[in-house]
């Protein structure tokens, strides 16, 4: 050990797996060799939105060549209690959604499987459904806290009065459609029971709280079930709790006394694991005329399910984001017979700063002020304003011609777009183990998961240098529940829990005077800490042409500056900016899950019809940040970075588009059908 | 999925025994498999067929064999030389992967995205006839306005079969020799029926007359690249002393088939070659639109590309 070596934190190192995975080495939930009976298993979905399954004719499946079981609930191992009622699966005859789990088969092949759950006969009394979120849902109503833990309505001053007095105003709608978070790897789990034991091979967010959930279904202490996620391609929150995927897995091999193998295909990440709700999204703006915002009202309006209560936290972000006398916040829910919505990337902060950010642009156009300025001018926060104005030199904003519609080169109308972006800095209590290895170099232990976004990297960083060793004399060990607990890969937190509990054990370690092992637990520091307030922010900014004659959008720039802690990676941080940022991009012009109200479901189930942005599509992309440590915060003085590129990315662009068409577009995604007619 | 077996053809005419299906690239019919919406019994491979030439023809034109993968025939010298039409629709498709795999024959005969048509556990009159058409009252922002019908207004999502058409192609069959345009039929009120091909019946080839104009291919779409087109104009266009001598037109992503604009043709011939003829033009085939709520829009994108496509060619 010495005092030269060089601190692994803020060097650029490449992601440890990263071989692996380029290589194929890399094992994925559903790859896993356990043993030559493997059984796969396939579900069956509902047809109908709303109904009861009244029968499943089992018995021409079971006899027929490798067909195993065929479960549905009329026999299926009755479970423990579920705190997540999508998890009660083949529990009782009710269809809430199209797309439900309603039976599951186990066969010897995958083949076999499949085609016996193509023609299973289910017997189903179907219901009229309800799947259309309108503002004028009779049903609407008041949730009582919003996700996580936020009261669903805010108040300060008196809104009204404000907003009648002001020299201008706005009062505009928005609306964002439901999106899918349809990572790269589709949800799956290798289930098999090792005695009275469980063991899942399983894609998630949060070891240990699969566990503890799935446990519980069987009547097992968490203990008892162990979760493997070494490598996990992809979540955006939709693998932050057990999905039904683990519990069908569990139960098949429970039922058939084999492993069995259940990987989701694409079509069923569109209904059976979440989706973002979505928002119709009411903001008024009142403001003095030289730009001093003095009433702001943002009311959300989103949808849950009939099973259980998911409260997108749309409004939440505008409590903060600008100063005003009087500021009220609120939120809505219609129950409808569709999927749970669950966390997709920032949820709340993604749509609500989308209708906020492109509010502010409207009332900037108003008051014929420049967009950036008008947001100086009403924030109380040093660094949102470091970002606006510093973002604003770097993208080359100054020169730009406020009025719309005026730059045109070839067939293109071109025009630039800013907004905001925030995202509070969220830590969880955790933790780890720190164990000297024979060679002298020391293994550090955590129960997390790394979505690929570098989080093993960066905790062998933070290792490295709390231990005072090279950054290649440590190994990170996650992605496995019987490690020491560690939170949810949520929230943007992961990195910040994690590397505290990781800290905090290595310190012990190196001094604890020659012991081989220590261990650190962050639950009592994390708990005292005020969390309230602290918060990442950023400016995006964008520049976009769209096409005269087609109405085609092409951004030619998106650019990020960001104030979120010290950056322990640059090279992982700028590919969670950017991935945010392309996301965003996604969210502007291209995601949009179709309802089809009369079948009750989305139409778009694959990756053909549900666009995400391709490398056509990013033609110059650039995420720059400030250093802007905040040691208060935990020993990294890290914030989250994974969700703050999504967050005004899209508004940035949307409003860029209003600046080159002079078309203002409230309805996303902002695609060419909308433009063209104004054009 | 439904249990198949495989063999691969070893000659031209050897038809095709009942519930059995040509195999080229597959791009297509496996994916239509896996999704349950293909489910034949026997899969005949014709990749290994003698079909995979380029070669003049005598009168200056071209035969495009049945099996000449999509990148072979983007990039092949004449093709791009005398029908840059044909070359930037194939460039315009799908991805290079895919272009790798997918054939002549393949293309042209590659079925509808509608998403009712994909998804196997939705009605679609395709699937099973008289089960409805969702479409109609559903999602239809990317479905037909030319030439559907109550029972279906599925879009062809060819780009290449759209350059072919506005260059006259023929279609060689075992059997007969086709023009492309008499390949399709319209949906009609049996929208399962989509072309005159009778079962077993092979594509051998595609020819082309010999190069008549200067030709292009616009294609729009939701996304920079690889997406399927939600309108493209194909046009081949020749203009002697500033009057239009010759043109052909054809649509993509707005009828049941590429649509051979033969009025806006028509209206076209031996008038002046500027951009108010060819709206004048583009408005004569709209005219015959019949949009549904959500693809009104497709009529002013058509209008503007045909527009757009021959001023960049006049
Ligand atoms: C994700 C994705 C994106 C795509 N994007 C585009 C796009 O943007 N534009 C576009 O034009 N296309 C696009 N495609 C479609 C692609 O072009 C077609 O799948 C491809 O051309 C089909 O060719 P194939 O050889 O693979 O046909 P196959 O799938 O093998 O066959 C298709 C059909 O043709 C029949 N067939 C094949 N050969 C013969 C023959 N010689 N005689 C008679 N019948 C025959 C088969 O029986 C089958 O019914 C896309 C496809 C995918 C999967």
């Amino acid at each position: 050990m010495t005092t030269t070596t060089e601190r692994a934190v803020g060097q650029p190192h490449r992601r440890v797996e990263g071989p692996d995975k380029v290589t194929g080495a890399a094992r994925y939930a559903a790859e896993y060799q356990v043993g030559d009976d493997l059984a796969y298993g396939w579900v069956v979905q509902s047809p109908v939105a709303r109904g009861t399954l009244t029968a499943v004719a089992v018995d021409p499946l079971v006899e027929a060549d490798d067909v195993l079981a065929v479960l549905w609930h009329g026999n299926a191992p009755r479970l423990g209690k579920a705190d997540d009622p999508e998890l009660a699966v083949l529990q009782n005859d009710r269809i809430s959604y199209r797309g439900q789990a309603v039976a599951l088969v186990v066969a010897r092949t995958l083949e076999a499987a499949r085609e016996a759950a193509a023609s299973l006969q289910l017997a189903i009394d179907a219901e009229p459904h309800d799947t259309v979120l309108r503002a004028d849902h009779p049903d609407l109503y008041t949730p009582e806290k919003v996700n996580p833990d936020f009261p669903s309505e805010s108040s300060t001053g008196d809104v009204d009065a404000a907003f009648a007095g002001a020299a201008v105003r706005v009062d505009v709608t928005y609306r964002t459609p439901a999106l899918h978070n349809s990572p790269m790897e589709p949800h799956a789990t290798t289930a098999l029971w090792a005695g009275d034991d469980l063991v899942l091979y399983d894609s998630n967010q949060h070891p240990p709280g699969i566990a503890a959930t799935v446990g519980a279904l069987f009547d097992l202490p968490a203990a008892r079930v162990h979760v493997i996620t070494e490598h996990v391609g992809g979540g955006f929150g939709s693998k932050g709790t057990a999905r039904p995927n683990a519990v069908l897995a569990a139960m098949g091999a429970k039922v058939t006394g084999r492993p069995v193998r259940l990987a989701l295909p694409r079509q069923a990440l569109f209904s059976m694991v979440g989706h973002r709700t979505p928002t119709i999204q009411q903001i008024r703006l009142g403001a003095t005329a030289d730009g001093k915002l003095t009433a702001v009202d943002h009311q959300a309006v989103g949808h849950t399910s009939r099973l259980f209560e998911f409260a997108e936290q749309t409004a939440v972000s505008t409590r903060h984001m600008y100063e005003a006398p009087a500021v009220r916040t609120g939120h809505r829910l219609a129950r409808l017979d569709m999927p749970t919505p669950r966390w997709m990337r920032a949820p709340g902060e993604a749509p609500g700063m989308l209708a906020l950010e492109c509010a502010m642009d409207e009332l900037a156009g108003s008051l014929e002020l420049d967009p950036v300025e008008l947001r100086v001018r009403n924030t109380g926060f040093d660094s949102y304003r470091k970002c606006l104005g510093l973002g604003a030199d770097r993208f080359g904003w100054h020169d730009r011609d406020p009025r719309p519609r005026r730059r045109r080169e070839g067939d293109w109308w071109i025009g630039t777009g800013v907004a905001g972006a925030t995202y509070p800095a969220m830590i969880q209590p955790s933790s780890a183990r720190a164990r000297r290895q024979p060679d002298g170099d020391v293994e550090v232990s955590i129960a997390a998961a790394d979505l690929g976004t570098g989080a093993r990297t960066v905790l062998t960083q933070i290792a490295a240098d709390a231990l005072g060793l090279p950054y290649d004399r440590v190994r990170v060990r996650i992605g496995d529940s019987t490690l020491p607990q560690a939170s949810v890969a949520g929230g943007s937190s992961g990195t910040a829990s994690w590397g505290w509990a990781v800290t905090g054990a290595c310190r012990a370690l190196r001094e604890s005077g020659g012991l081989d092992e220590a261990t650190f637990d962050s639950t009592a520091l994390v708990e005292k800490l005020n969390q309230e307030g602290k918060h990442a922010f950023g400016a995006h900014f964008a520049e976009v042409r769209v096409d005269a004659v087609t109405g085609e959008v092409r951004v030619s720039r998106l650019y990020g500056m960001y104030a979120a802690g010290r950056i322990l990676n640059p090279r992982t941080a700028r590919s969670q900016f950017i991935g945010g940022m392309i996301m965003g991009m996604g969210m502007a012009l291209h995601e949009e899950s179709v309802l089809d109200p009369a079948m009750g479901t989305w139409v778009t189930h694959d990756f053909a019809e549900y666009h995400v942005p391709v490398h056509a599509d990013v033609e110059s992309i650039e995420a720059e940040w400030l250093d802007d440590p905040d040691e208060g915060l935990n020993p990294m003085g890290s914030k989250g970075i994974g969700e703050i590129g999504i967050v005004g990315s899209p508004a940035a662009i949307l409003n860029a588009i209003h600046h080159a068409t002079g078309i203002r577009v409230r309805d996303l995604p902002a695609r060419l059908d909308k433009l063209l007619p104004s054009l | 999925m439904k249990t198949f077996t495989y063999r691969t053809a070893t000659s031209l005419d050897e038809g095709l025994e009942p519930g059995a299906t040509f195999l080229a690239g597959g791009t297509n019919l496996v994916d239509l498999m896996k999704l349950g919406v293909a489910t034949p019994d026997v899969l005949v491979d014709v990749t290994k067929l003698p079909l995979d030439e380029v070669s003049d023809r005598p009168d200056g034109g071209l035969r495009i064999g049945a099996g000449v993968r999509n990148s072979d025939l983007a990039v092949h010298p004449r093709v791009r030389q005398d029908y840059p039409v044909l070359s930037q629709a194939l460039l315009a498709g799908a991805s290079g992967q895919l272009r790798n795999m997918a054939t002549t024959a393949g293309n042209l005969l590659q079925r509808t995205r509608c998403r009712y048509f994909m998804d196997a556990t939705m009605p679609c009159n395709k699937h099973e006839p008289g089960s409805g058409c969702p479409a109609q009252e559903g999602d239809h922002r990317n479905l037909a306005i030319l030439g559907g019908s109550p029972s279906c207004i599925a879009t062809h999502p060819s780009d290449m079969a759209v350059a072919l058409t506005a260059l006259d192609a023929v279609v060689q069959t075992d059997r007969r020799s086709l023009a492309l345009g008499d390949l399709y039929v319209l949906p009609g009120s049996t929208p399962e029926q989509e072309t005159v091909l009778s079962h077993g019946e092979l594509i051998t080839s595609v020819d082309l007359p010999d190069p008549r104009g200067k030709s292009a291919y616009r294609k729009v779409r939701d996304r920079a690249s690889y997406a399927f087109a939600v309108g493209s104009v194909a046009a081949v266009l020749r203009v002697d002393d500033g009057t239009v001598a010759d043109v052909r037109l054809a649509f993509g992503a707005v009828a049941p088939k590429p649509w051979r604009a033969y009025r806006a043709e028509e209206a076209l011939r031996g008038r002046p070659a500027t951009r108010s003829s060819f709206l004048e033009a583009a408005d004569a085939e709209l005219a015959a639109a019949t949009p549904l709520r959500d693809n009104a829009y497709k009529i002013t994108l058509i209008r503007n590309l045909v527009a757009s496509v021959l001023e960049g060619l006049a």
